[in-house]
């Protein structure tokens, strides 16, 4: 949109997946005189919001500088050798599938800060919090503008620590059980993972993303891509998570603080798809293609599964907590992201694509959300949640119980904008025409409406209607949420719930915003990853 | 191994590269001349002694520079100028490099050692063990033929049993000693007879005539010399702490004094893989098709048992912590025996065996520096208990987040960068040579490994329990800690420096 020098770019791109890292060690130290704050907590936290609003900047300057008129060629490259020893690059760029994630990760991040910086998840010192969230930061920034596939590994796991860390300390119950769950799953499929770009990388004899991609597979016989891609694809399908290895998902929302969760679902869980894409995709898409049924076999058990779990903890008297609810939708919604990518359409991918970027406002509202509520009631099971209106105990009588069982919350009549603003993120959840939850999921059902040539039609049109189907019960189990927590008949004596925040505003806003202009302006983002899904789908990148 | 038609004198007059032999030599005289002084340095003034033998130790170590230059050979044959019994190659000067900076470490750990001793340790008898076995172990790599070669490990082994029964009347150390030695002298014994099985079916000792000829051994001869090769090789897998033979190395550990653990750890390790390279890849490489499998299936033996052995350790048990940093280092040993058992099936054997030095030296750093921590918090915490971790972080920040790095970097996960490539030069070296097995139980360890590790890093930033004892870092101690360190954190920023042995022939 704005003409900017080419080296400017590079240097931005290089601040963006660095400056965090130096963020990180600069909150370890003291504060420099002048920078002190009201508190040492202050300051740091302070600290935190300053550099994640730096490098939300920055990638703002660079949405703005990149050519949009060329999403599909490679920009602000950098292209340094690191470790000849195993070619290890440092190739760093962006194209249309990379800056849109690039920008929710940026954005994400700050909020979050934002947010901490009002509201301190309880815990530890916020030295190491804001020390763990910029580390995290940068290692998901990394994944998304590295070219090379040791770094991308190296990215990859980056995030594990800083997670495991902020579940584990700033957590809520159950978070050790949880964070050893979240890192040795991810860990055990990111070392498959890694066999598997060794395997890539000493066959074809690169681990250049770019190079391996315009090669798209010739120089690796079809034997080598279907155990990469297994091995590949394992790693990923933790990470996204593809059921049925999605169980340390629900554990690690559950228990993360909001910050966390919002992270995990907005930015973490797209690590895996993006690799998918990215990686597997271009690089070895015959052994893709002999997976590609049964990834579309199991995204689809996975979307009746997040739903039916949904249905069931959404149940009155389920004990339903209302975080793992949207741990499990999440499973859902990751679901129709791996069909689209199954389909190896570029509709189908397309629609992957923006149900990804989608699923990280949306899912990231949500999951605030909730965590406000947790703040104010100072719970999210859904069962007591509904019940916390005063006169609705249920020791007041017995007799009376299962009649107001049936109220919600009411969330309306005591904090209408909170409630209002839930049920807003749980109908773009539900995927409501003219929100973001929409177009990605209908063009993922679109691909596989038509897979590319070699994939069954007929199977694809099955799961098709399958996944059709999950959408009516996502519908479903988001309207019984809407219906328990916020609506209901508001007591007289209710104690009101503080309203919206204005810190909250601020911290919600970016992201309505942002599903509303998706939903309605959907051109803004398939412009930028149509051009580079063809041609990745066609052979490589420019 | 003189020819019997040669004359005596010109076959036993062996021109001697000093030079080239200064590394070894500067070790040993020095560890001499410390017993000596011994007798003269009245008790006030025994730390003279450790200091000498640090410097001594820093000197062997520098003299390495001047043999950068190219590769020398010495102590060869007057009649074949070839074969040499001593060879300072690449290969030689990195693992000297290596062995002396582990001693040195281990040295500036065992100056605090024997100060907070306070004499129960004598003091110039360390010194002179500790010297004795660097020379030792820095002479093994260079050793070009099995006599030299089992000299050299006899040599780097022999003090060390004394160095580990060192406490005086201390029941756990001499214990500690006689099971060390007990079980030591057997393999040795073992791998002599074998030594001798392969001279009497080759007529050679040099490793490189071992190669040419063991491959047109006569018919009936065939079995003796595969039974010897296999022999040859028990003794030095024992020297890695390979299974079977690791079962001394956790009360070893445990019973010996802190700063020889540490170097029994890196240096005992270097030792015992420096030989099992020079006789697989220099002298059998025609064997690789028995020593390949074996050493495969050795590697994935002992990274399991070392893995699962330390997961099993209790946190509050006594002395958990050594006993898990001893458990560990059996399951790196299984790591560092990937690349050898890869290079039993690759087409260049030499170059694999790069991966193996790469992950050794940044192993060396960052267990020595695991190490120094725990050194340090043994000092106020006797027991060493891995609970005794607890909250280091709120008494010496620093410590705390250094001993995190480097479990982290054992662990293989960032931001220990480092450990995270040499593990994937390692991963390369086994997918390479299409070990993918191996590959795969290695990942699965990878992953039980990183339980334990992180459950350690975890308890170092947990609130401490009661009020935290700070630790108070005398100046050796912080030397060592920063040494590691900074070579852990350069490491990381710059992995090329250890990695460009990976994927080059050393030799």
């Amino acid at each position: 949109m704005i003409d900017i020098n080419a080296s400017v770019m590079q240097v931005l791109l290089a601040f963006v997946v660095v400056g965090p890292l130096l963020g990180a060690v600069a909150a370890l130290l003291p504060a420099p005189p002048g920078l002190k704050g009201k508190s040492p907590e202050q300051a740091v936290l302070r600290h935190g919001v300053t550099v994640t609003g730096a490098i939300l900047a920055a990638t703002i300057v660079l949405a703005l500088g990149f050519d949009h008129d060329h999403p599909s060629k490679m920009q602000a490259t950098t292209d340094i050798s690191w470790i000849p020893a195993l070619d290890v690059r440092i190739h760093l760029g962006i194209d249309g599938i990379s800056l849109p994630l690039l920008v929710l990760t940026a954005l994400l991040t700050f909020l979050c800060a934002l947010y901490s910086y009002f509201k301190m998840p309880a815990g530890p010192s916020p030295k190491a919090f804001v020390a763990l969230l910029l580390l995290l930061e940068s290692g998901t920034l990394a994944t998304f503008a590295v070219l090379d596939l040791l770094l991308f590994f190296l990215a990859f796991e980056m995030v594990l620590i800083p997670m495991y860390f902020l579940i584990a300390r700033w957590g809520g119950e159950g978070r050790t059980q949880a964070a050893w769950k979240f890192i040795l799953f991810t860990l055990l499929g990111s070392v498959v993972m890694l066999l598997g770009l060794l395997l890539i990388g000493i066959k074809a004899g690169t681990f250049d993303m770019m190079a391996l991609a315009t090669d798209n597979g010739r120089s690796l016989t079809t034997s080598v891509q279907v155990i990469a891609v297994l091995a590949v694809g394992l790693g990923l399908a933790v990470k996204t998570p593809m059921w049925p290895l999605h169980s340390w998902l629900p554990d690690a929302h559950t228990a993360a603080p909001t910050v966390g969760s919002v992270l995990l679902a907005g930015v973490l869980l797209k690590m895996g798809t993006y690799g998918f894409v990215r990686i597997l995709l271009p690089i070895a898409p015959d052994g893709f293609r002999t997976f590609a049924p049964y990834l579309a076999a199991f995204a689809v058990v996975g979307i009746i599964y997040g739903s039916l779990a949904c249905l069931a903890l959404a149940r009155q008297g389920a004990k339903g907590d209302l975080k793992r609810l949207i741990a499990y939708s999440s499973v859902g919604h990751m679901g129709f992201v791996l069909l689209g990518i199954a389909t190896m359409t570029p509709t189908g991918v397309n629609g992957a694509l923006f149900a990804n970027i989608a699923h990280g406002l949306i899912t990231g509202l949500l999951f605030f959300l909730v965590g406000a509520l947790k703040d104010r009631t100072g719970t999210t099971d859904l069962d007591s949640l509904s019940l916390l209106s005063p006169g609705h105990r249920p020791s007041t009588s017995g007799s009376a119980a299962p009649n107001q069982l049936q109220t919600g919350a009411a969330l309306y009549g005591k904090a209408p904008r909170l409630g209002g603003l839930l049920a807003f993120a749980a109908v773009a959840s539900l995927g409501l025409p003219g929100l973001a939850g929409f177009w990605g999921e209908m063009l993922a059902l679109f691909g596989a409406f038509r897979p590319a040539a070699g994939l069954s039609r007929p199977a694809f049109l099955t799961f098709m209607a399958i996944a059709a189907f999950g959408t009516l019960l996502t519908a479903a189990y988001l309207l019984i949420v809407v219906r328990r927590v916020c609506m209901g008949p508001v007591p007289q004596q209710a104690p009101k719930l503080a309203d919206v925040h204005t810190y909250e505003f601020a911290a919600w806003t970016p992201l309505v915003a942002l599903t509303v202009v998706a939903g309605l302006w959907p051109r803004a983002l398939l412009g930028l990853t149509d051009p580079a899904v063809q041609q990745l789908l066609a052979g490589g990148t420019r | 191994m003189s020819h019997p038609a040669q004359p005596l004198a010109e076959s036993l007059v062996q021109s001697v590269d000093w030079l080239a032999i200064a590394p070894p030599t500067a070790a040993a005289v020095v560890g001499l001349g410390v017993l000596v002084a011994d007798l003269f340095v009245p008790d006030a003034k025994k730390a003279v002694l450790g200091w000498c033998a640090v410097a001594g130790l820093a000197v062997s170590a520098l003299l390495l520079l001047p043999l950068l230059d190219g590769d020398r050979s010495t102590f060869c044959q007057t009649g074949d100028p070839r074969l040499c019994s001593y060879t300072a190659d690449r290969f030689t000067l990195v693992i000297q490099f290596l062995v002396l900076g582990g001693a040195l470490l281990a040295a500036l750990l065992s100056v605090t050692a024997l100060k907070d001793g306070r004499r129960r340790l004598p003091e110039g008898e360390f010194w002179f063990l500790l010297l004795s076995s660097a020379a030792g172990a820095a002479l093994l790599p260079a050793s070009r033929d099995l006599a030299t070669l089992v000299v050299a490990l006899e040599v780097a082994s022999l003090p060390a049993f004394a160095l580990v029964g060192i406490r005086h009347g201390d029941r756990r150390s001499s214990e500690a000693a006689l099971k060390f030695f007990l079980s030591s002298v057997t393999a040795t014994a073992v791998s002599l007879l074998g030594i001798s099985f392969v001279y009497a079916s080759t007529g050679t000792l040099y490793l490189t005539q071992i190669a040419d000829r063991i491959q047109h051994v006569d018919g009936q001869l065939h079995t003796l010399a595969q039974t010897g090769v296999v022999l040859t090789l028990v003794g030095f897998a024992f020297k890695t702490a390979a299974v079977p033979f690791h079962f001394w190395v956790p009360d070893t550990y445990v019973g010996a004094p802190l700063p020889v653990a540490a170097y029994l750890s890196v240096v005992g390790k270097a030792v015992g893989f420096t030989g099992l390279i020079l006789v697989t890849v220099v002298a059998f490489p025609s064997y690789s098709d028995a020593w390949g499998p074996a050493l495969a299936a050795l590697a994935a033996l002992t990274m399991t048992v070392g893995n699962v052995g330390a997961l099993r350790q209790q946190a509050t048990r006594a002395y958990s912590a050594v006993r898990l940093l001893a458990w560990s280092s059996v399951g790196q040993a299984g790591y560092l025996l990937v690349p050898i058992a890869a290079a039993g099936y690759s087409a260049d054997a030499r170059k694999s065996i790069g991966s193996t030095v790469a992950y050794a030296l940044m192993y060396a750093a960052v267990n020595l520096g695991a190490f120094a921590v725990a050194a340090l918090v043994g000092r106020t915490r006797a027991l060493n208990r891995v609970s005794d971790y607890r909250g280091l972080y709120a008494s010496n920040p620093v410590t705390a987040l250094l001993l995190a790095f480097f479990l982290l970097c054992l662990a293989g996960l960032p931001p220990g960068v480092i450990g995270l490539f040499a593990k994937v030069t390692v991963f390369s070296a086994a997918v390479d040579a299409g070990l993918g097995w191996l590959a795969v139980v290695m990942a699965v360890n990878v992953v039980i490994a990183l339980f334990y590790y992180l459950q350690w890093t975890a308890l170092l930033f947990r609130a401490p329990e009661g009020e935290p004892a700070r630790h108070r870092v005398p100046a050796p101690l912080t030397a060592a800690i920063a040494l590691t360190g900074t070579l852990g954190i350069a490491l990381s920023g710059a992995p090329q420096l250890v990695l460009r042995f990976a994927g080059t022939g050393l030799f």
